[in-house]
């Protein structure tokens, strides 16, 4: 048997660096009134949602994907010719090949990447960011761009009083890279297939082509399934992840939630006993729910807005459709 | 031991009241969560996962939503509490 040279990746990884960028329609809760039954104090007091983001035609999964980079990469301080790897994560990039991945690496300047695609719903980013740390410190890349990004306005159905008012856009990504020390925690995540049902594309799209279903799919969603869920659930993959990590609540600086809705993220606050000095992204309330794109847009606007700040410590955790969850605590760029 | 219906309903009146603000001698039998107590559709989970851990019940999902009122949950959790 010939031996095969041994690789040495990097000790440690961490995130150098954050962007974002939010569609420049900004679309108040009146707007959403035009289509559905309800209130703006329904809306708000259901989901905290007071405007969203929704992309123009121009605005693509692409498009806004290479703007957050652009901002992630020299946030990093680093050129895109030394991104080695690019991960995006998506469920509303509506051209399945190629990888919309390659495009962006394409445009952004980082010449030969390796590009590709993940599907994990609103877990997506912790799901790239596992993937991100691990390629860092086997070797097999030395930076590695994140992105969540989505156009949930093509999925969302206008006329469902329970889900039309809570999807955004938006694209967010890091730049994941080498570090001396541990950066990034252990990853607590998993699927729990059995609840498929509970978040879900109404139909396959070859049900619509088939003229099968009148209606273009969308997203929908059992509500208190998947509050109980989210909130009693994920509070102990949370805990997981920073037991996992050995960081008390007391140590923690920011909590940064996916933006899935004002109602849970103060549940799950509640429900983990967070002390008041921890700051919590509370993002949703003028983004709406941008799904893989959630963590790294709410990061980069409370590092914008000084709420938080690099070095501080962040416990993330993303969780939906699948279902699926990933949770881990990081060090902020 | 099992608890009471009387004991389940005081149970569930602090339980409102901590989560939903509700004053503990408006939340009687007759009363209707959603309608009469104002506790939403999410604050009802909350009530439910409460109560579950209170009473050592399990409430799935698909039983919540035919608790309407009070009455419904104190039987509810009287019938399948652990003895």
């Amino acid at each position: 048997m010939s031996k095969i040279k041994p690789t040495k990746g990097a000790p440690y990884a961490r995130i150098m660096g954050v962007g974002g960028y939010r569609p420049t329609r900004i679309v108040p809760n009146e707007v959403i009134l035009e289509t559905i039954d309800s209130s703006d104090e329904w809306i708000r007091s259901r989901s905290g949602i007071a405007t969203r983001h929704w992309a123009s035609p121009e605005e693509t999964v692409a498009a806004m994907s290479i703007e957050a980079s652009g901002k992630a990469i020299a946030d990093a301080g680093i050129t895109p010719e030394q991104i080695d790897a690019v991960v995006v994560s998506t469920v509303s990039h509506f051209k399945q090949t190629p990888a919309v991945a390659t495009e962006i690496a394409d445009r952004i300047g980082a010449g030969k990447p390796a590009a590709f695609d993940i599907s994990a719903g609103c877990a997506g980013f912790g799901y790239g960011l596992t993937l991100a740390k691990s390629l860092v410190v086997e070797g097999s890349a030395h930076h590695v761009l994140v992105i969540g990004v989505e156009r949930l306005s093509d999925l969302t159905d206008l006329e469902d009083r329970a889900t039309a008012f809570l999807f955004g856009d938006g694209a967010g990504a890091v730049v994941v890279g080498p570090a001396k020390e541990p950066m990034i925690g252990p990853t607590i995540w998993g699927s729990e297939g059995d609840k498929s049902d509970t978040i879900k594309q109404t139909v396959p799209w070859d049900d619509y082509r088939n003229g099968t279903v009148e209606k273009f799919p969308a997203i929908t969603q059992e509500g208190q399934a998947v509050f109980r869920w989210a909130v009693f659930e994920m509070a102990k993959v949370a805990q997981q992840a920073l037991d996992a990590a050995g960081i008390s609540s007391e140590d923690l600086d920011v909590f940064i939630p996916h933006q899935a809705n004002m109602r849970i993220i103060d549940s799950m606050v509640k429900t983990l006993k967070l002390p008041d000095s921890v700051t919590v992204a509370r993002d949703v309330e003028t983004t709406g729910n941008t799904s893989a794109a959630s963590i790294p847009l709410a990061m980069e606007r409370l590092l914008a807005t000084g709420q938080a700040k690099s070095g501080d410590t962040a416990l993330v955790i993303g969780f939906g459709a699948g279902l699926v969850y990933a949770a881990t605590v990081v060090t902020l760029p | 031991m099992a608890a009471t219906l009387e004991e389940i309903v005081d149970g569930l009146a602090e339980i409102v009241n901590e989560i939903a603000g509700i004053p503990v001698e408006d939340v009687q039998l007759d009363k209707s969560f959603t309608d009469d107590l104002d506790v939403d559709s999410l604050s009802m989970v909350e009530v439910v996962v409460a109560a579950e851990e209170r009473f050592d019940v399990k409430i799935p999902d698909d039983d919540v939503k035919n608790l309407k009122t009070v009455g419904d949950a104190a039987d509810y959790i009287a019938k399948h509490q652990a003895a």
